[in-house]
């Protein structure tokens, strides 16, 4: 097992880490980097909280050796807040109480912003479609519904300005 | 108090650790790490019943990074029930198992070592010499003569101030049954059910130099943990601070003090930090989960719709060892026979001992399972008779000054004020009889 030197973008910082073969985005974030935003709910692909995304597409980063990221464009939650402004997304989770405990909302504000950065406008069938890999206890999940359809809205009232 | 003086009640206020949540910077306990931080793994039984005849370290020990290995002998008081701090006992359940075990799951040994990784494969290389019993897994079946014992007070059930289970006893339920028009018996059953936090239960131990103990724990009860730690460690209260508050999902899950005591006693033992946290599967097959419960009713019933005895008979599983379930049964026997005036009740309510999964808190627990099969059996009622199952409940109803099951008089009633405002609002026309009826206008409304 030979360790190897990684080289990838984490929220627009460009970074090498030196890793052993296998081993999982989720720990170097977490157990290395101290970037918890991510969280790890099973390690077994199953919960969603550990999701990040990877190009733009959300993936489950427990699962996720670093080798697989060489090269590419790595965003997590820590990298949403820009200059201390929450996105927008962050701020309807905020208002429409679609967070209880929290341990999910990291990962489900990440496949959101995946959604919406794709289909500004997507239907409540495509919303629960997007959210269907990522698990919550609390909530019953329709406050998040409601967050991201509104988070939806406002986007494209804001690029309409623009 | 006049409305206008409310500053919250009837606003939406904002979470106060909402903006932490949705930025990512709230701090569950597995966020939190040390520099020399030691991890923690339990060596837990593959078997529901058997007698441990020895353990073998050796090949563990051997495991680069193994640090140390926790036994029951290490543990200041070894035995002990959660519910102590309010009178249950005696104590019955081990930190860490002695000569038998009872349950798949239940731990044996503490490993401690460097990294997680470590941890898992010293533990994973711990020999168990282990001599199966025979195992029971149900409620009743523990109950007959000649079932496995788990107890070593030699039965299968938990003793209530000298009796064999919880009982509720008002009125003469057989001349009830023979003044009765039906009888209605039926027996209903639910499942375990694991309350599957998004995080899994854990904690860190850490040694300060003043030689306190600092425990940074998920649990739901910090000061339930406090209290039942330093008992288990026979250390003063004041030894402990426990830091905690964020719970990544609880529902009951995390009331338990499980993993706290041992985490302690590792940090104790090692003078450095020491991270515990479940993994899922610990999660789901280890941690308490809701308890099995069995009830059995049977009423006696006018061709009116008035119940006049109700007799029931029912058994929790608590699994191996008590954790909640004591009082969970207590709450069960007095919610049992539901909001109802029946003058002639008869509650046995068992707490009972399996060689399953301990069960415990969880939502109600004691009176859901409860809830479930009285209403139910009101349905079933209703049927029988050619009522509306609204109207039967409605006949039935408690009201202010009648007694309850339990011997207490019922004090502001608001069940037909409930009903009638929960018919409204799922659009469901009552008649005028049942929309004219009152909880406190006696027992004539």
């Amino acid at each position: 097992m030979s360790v190897r030197i990684v080289n990838f973008t984490l929220n627009g910082r460009n970074i090498d880490v030196m890793v052993n073969p296998l081993k999982t985005l989720q720990s170097l974030l977490r157990d290395e980097l101290k970037y918890t935003a991510t969280k790890t709910g099973c390690k077994q692909g199953s919960c969603g909280s550990c999701t990040v995304l990877v190009e733009g597409q959300p993936m489950m980063s427990c699962l996720l050796p670093v080798e697989d990221v060489a090269g590419k464009d790595v965003q997590t939650l820590e990298g949403l807040t820009q200059n201390g402004d929450l996105h927008p997304i962050q701020e309807k989770f905020f208002e429409t109480f679609a967070v209880q405990c929290g341990y999910c909302t990291p990962g489900m504000i990440m496949v959101s912003k995946a959604l919406l950065d794709h289909n500004p406008e997507p239907s409540r069938d495509e919303i629960i479609a997007s959210l269907t890999g990522n698990y919550c206890r609390c909530t019953g999940y329709e406050p998040i519904i409601q967050a991201v359809a509104e988070s939806a809205q406002q986007l494209r009232a804001a690029a309409i300005e623009e | 108090m006049s409305e206008h003086n409310l500053n919250v009640v009837g606003k939406s206020v904002a979470r106060r650790d909402g903006m932490g949540h949705v930025t990512g910077k709230t701090v569950f306990v597995n966020d939190i790490s040390f520099p020399d931080m030691l991890y923690l793994k339990m060596v837990r039984s593959p078997v529901p019943h058997a007698n441990i005849k020895s353990i073998d370290f050796s090949e563990a020990k051997k495991v680069p990074g193994f640090v140390r290995v926790l036994t029951h002998e290490d543990v200041p008081k070894n035995i002990y029930t959660i519910l102590t701090l309010i009178g249950i006992g005696p104590d019955e359940e081990y930190v860490l198992a002695e000569d038998k075990v009872r349950y798949i799951g239940e731990p044996i040994a503490a490993i401690i070592a460097e990294s997680e990784e470590a941890a898992m494969e010293a533990a994973a290389q711990v020999r168990l010499d282990l001599e199966e019993l025979p195992a029971v897994f149900d409620v009743e079946e523990a109950l007959k003569p000649g079932a496995p014992i788990l107890k070593e007070w030699g039965t299968n059930y938990f003793v209530y101030e000298g009796h064999h289970c919880r009982r509720v006893r008002l009125g003469d339920v057989d001349k009830g049954f023979s003044e009765a028009d039906y009888i209605v018996e039926d027996r209903y059953q639910t499942s375990p059910i694991e309350h599957a936090p998004s995080e899994t239960t854990g904690c860190i131990a850490k040694p300060e130099a003043d030689g306190r103990i600092t425990i940074y724990s998920n649990t739901q009860a910090l000061f339930f943990t406090l209290d039942n730690a330093a008992i288990i460690l026979q250390v003063p209260f004041q030894k402990l601070h426990l830091v905690g508050g964020t719970v990544g999902g609880g529902f009951g899950g995390k009331v338990d003090v499980i993993v706290e005591p041992i985490s302690a006693l590792a940090a104790m033992k090692t003078n450095r930090p020491v991270k515990y946290m479940f993994s899922r599967q610990e999660e789901m097959q280890a941690s308490s989960s809701r308890g099995a419960w069995r009830m059995y009713y049977k009423d006696g019933v006018t061709k009116d719709g008035r119940i006049i005895a109700r007799k029931i008979t029912t058994y929790a599983d608590a699994g191996a060892y008590n954790r909640h379930t004591p009082y969970a049964v207590t709450k069960h026997a007095a919610n049992i026979a539901g909001p109802y005036r029946i003058p002639n009740v008869w509650i046995d309510a068992h707490c009972v001992y399996t060689n399953r999964q301990p069960g415990s808190a969880m939502r109600g627990f004691g009176v859901t399972p409860a809830s479930f099969a009285l209403e139910m059996q009101m349905d079933k009622i209703a049927k029988i008779l050619g009522m509306d199952p609204w109207e039967i409940r409605f006949l039935n109803a408690y009201r202010d000054g009648d007694m309850k099951p339990h011997q207490k008089v019922v004090e502001d009633a608001t069940l037909i004020e409930v009903m009638q405002a929960a018919a409204g609002l799922v659009g469901h026309d009552l008649p005028d009889e049942l929309l004219a009826m009152k909880s406190r206008n006696g027992k004539e409304a």
